[in-house]
């Protein structure tokens, strides 16, 4: 489970001061669901999801994850924790199998389970073909499914999914949506931060429309549609945001 | 400190960083060769060229001297000069290098000798060029044996005793072993050289895992691991230094085997000047000794590149951080070429205190108490840079610099 309480983070810019890129965000993600935070470019999705990673720390507020604190013990938090972003690539002098192994031992997995846990991803993913060929030689698939199993090697309790599907293809997408699918069957509490909204759609038990640092709206898509009495996810969006988007330009 | 994650990344950064050419070049292949082909092979080869250029009959002119037979016979007699027939445009010719000098004899010349007055005998030749050089020294060596001949002639003229020109003679003479004295002219060449592969050795690994990790974008992965920030430094800073003392090791041992193969080659002897009296030879005590000092140097340079590298968002980025540490560290290690002795407040200088007592070493020189300053002081300028280098990694404002 995930409960982030008034989760705040501030940057320092030389030429525009302190700027405040999550503003007091709190909401709960419950095991065996999908939240799903919806924005544009620059709204604090990443930044958000990197607290509750605890790549980064907060400014303000704190979020507890798996019942570990992200200020107070960030470490436990990553222990339970498998984060899956544009910006985690992999590693390309290693290969795909050493990759998951050097996780699986950072993650504290013994050699035995390990060895074990390995082959069953591999298996499941079905990724021996090419478990002993080096990152950098690796099609965008098959380093996507790399990046899975490096996540899933130490079967955490939550899945945090920053943009998973950012620049990919059609069938490497929909890996990763299938991924995220079974995810939630498995009963694992899964965060996901995405501004296409057929993804949203298909996925979401709960969105929460985040702009400008701040959490807008939350609920189900159902709720949202009758809340803002529009059947189409993205006037929803339009209507929420509108309001408080400043663009990319004038930032 | 969790020594089992420290491990993990170290043996991980190990592997990449023995797939990698860059460090593979950097660390293995340049101390194994330019070591040799500094010592062994351009010493050698230099050498070569110039006891050949010594060999070469110098093509010399002579202008005038036509009334002066004695003179001109001095010059012919010399089986290392080759004297061809007066021209013109001799002064062309040495600058397009095809005669090597021109001897000017004035007119009168014998006649002068003969009435006991003073003459002057010109040597034309190109400055800066090697062989005009030997021609010119060649030349001078008969036209003085000339002179010692004329000077004796006129002394037994007036029974006078050679010897009265010379009542006493100075020499100088070595009492320092061979050893010390091949030392004394390498040695700081040698704690320069060291030093330089050290950096350059732990440079490319640096820049690879802080920098280049950004840049490929498997720095935010590796932070959503749940190691701590202190154990991935740590395993990253070992790497780096495995890299620097690899290079420093592989270093002085291929410069110990240089020197011992041209020691057997006989290459000093071959130029046939006062190195021949040079001989280095570098013992297993002082190779270890010089590892033992660099060894705090090492640190300070992994821990100095990683902080520094960190910076930089991107490999090319780093590179223009780290090329001035270079010059920072090339100059005091330059420094320790000159004719500077270690003291007390020099031992505190880093670096340049390293390579001032690599120096020393070398010449089977042991002053303990600057080798504790020196070891003591490093040892606290690497650990705070260790310390920076930690701190670094726990900077937000660094790691996701943008």
């Amino acid at each position: 489970m995930i409960e982030s309480r008034g989760l705040t983070k501030l940057f320092h810019d030389k030429k525009r001061g302190a700027i405040r890129a999550v503003d007091n965000v709190s909401f709960i993600c419950k095991p065996g669901q999908i939240y799903g935070l919806l924005g544009a470019n620059g709204a604090g999705k990443t930044t958000t999801l990197r607290m509750l990673a605890t790549i980064l720390e907060p400014t303000d507020g704190t979020a507890v994850v798996c019942g570990h604190d992200i200020v107070d013990h960030p470490e436990d938090v990553r222990k339970n924790v498998g984060f899956l972003s544009t910006h985690t690539a992999l590693y390309p002098r290693l290969t795909s199998q050493e990759m998951v192994e050097y996780f699986g031992r950072l993650n504290g997995l013994e050699e035995n389970t390990l060895r074990k846990r390995v082959d069953d991803i591999f298996t499941r993913l079905n990724m021996d073909s090419f478990r002993d060929r080096r990152c950098d030689k690796l099609s965008t698939g098959m380093k996507q499914k790399t990046s899975i199993a490096r996540t899933l090697v130490h079967d955490p309790q939550v899945m945090i999914f920053d943009e998973p599907t950012l620049g990919l293809d059609i069938m490497t997408a929909r890996t990763i949506i299938d991924f995220i699918r079974e995810c939630r069957q498995r009963g694992k509490t899964v965060i996901f931060s995405t501004h296409i909204m057929s993804e949203v759609e298909k996925l979401c038990d709960t969105i929460g429309i985040i702009q400008s640092g701040k959490l807008l709206a939350e609920g189900s898509l159902a709720e949202l549609r009758e809340r803002y009495r529009e059947q189409d996810l993205e006037e929803i969006f339009v209507q929420v945001v509108a309001p408080h988007y400043v663009s990319q330009e004038n930032n | 400190m969790n020594f089992r994650n420290v491990g993990i990344v170290y043996r991980k950064e190990l592997c990449e960083a023995l797939r990698d050419r860059r460090t593979l070049i950097s660390s293995l292949l340049v101390p194994l060769i330019l070591f040799p082909l500094l010592t062994a092979g351009l010493g050698a080869a230099i050498s070569a060229l110039i006891g050949r250029a010594k060999e070469e009959k110098a093509t010399v002119m002579i202008l005038g001297g036509g009334d002066s037979p004695g003179v001109l016979a001095a010059l012919r007699s010399s089986d290392k000069l080759s004297i061809v027939p007066t021209q013109s445009n001799w002064k062309e010719q040495i600058i397009d290098k095809t005669i090597r000098a021109a001897v000017e004899i004035p007119p009168g010349f014998q006649e002068d000798l003969a009435r006991q007055k003073s003459a002057t005998v010109f040597i034309k030749n190109y400055n800066g060029d090697l062989k005009s050089g030997i021609a010119t020294g060649e030349v001078q060596k008969n036209l003085e044996k000339y002179r010692e001949q004329v000077v004796h002639d006129r002394l037994s003229a007036r029974d006078i005793p050679p010897a009265a020109l010379t009542p006493f003679e100075v020499k100088e003479q070595n009492v320092a072993p061979p050893e010390k004295v091949g030392g004394a002219a390498f040695g700081g060449v040698i704690g320069y050289m060291v030093i330089l592969l050290c950096l350059t050795g732990s440079m490319y690994p640096a820049m690879d895992i802080t920098a280049g990790e950004k840049e490929r974008g498997t720095m935010e992965t590796i932070l959503s691991s749940p190691i701590a920030r202190v154990d991935l430094v740590l395993g990253k800073f070992f790497l780096v230094l495995t890299a620097a003392l690899v290079t420093a090791a592989l270093s002085v041992t291929s410069m110990g085997v240089s020197f011992a193969v041209l020691e057997r080659l006989h290459a000093f002897d071959r130029a046939g000047s006062d190195a021949a009296q040079l001989k280095l030879q570098i013992h297993f005590t002082t190779v270890l000794s010089i590892f033992i000092m660099v060894l705090p140097v090492a640190v300070l340079f992994a821990a100095g590149l990683m902080t520094v590298a960190l910076f930089a968002k991107s490999y090319k980025e780093a590179q223009s951080y780290i090329s001035p540490i270079m010059f920072i560290v090339i100059i005091p290690a330059v420094c320790a070429m000159l004719p500077i002795d270690l003291d007390a407040k020099l031992a505190l200088v880093p670096i340049l205190n390293a390579s001032l007592l690599c120096k020393e070493l070398v010449t089977g020189t042991y002053h303990w108490n600057f080798i504790a300053i020196i070891f003591f002081s490093t040892c606290v300028y690497a650990a705070l840079a260790l310390f920076l280098a930690v701190k670094m990694f726990q900077r937000e404002d660094v790691l996701f610099r943008s």
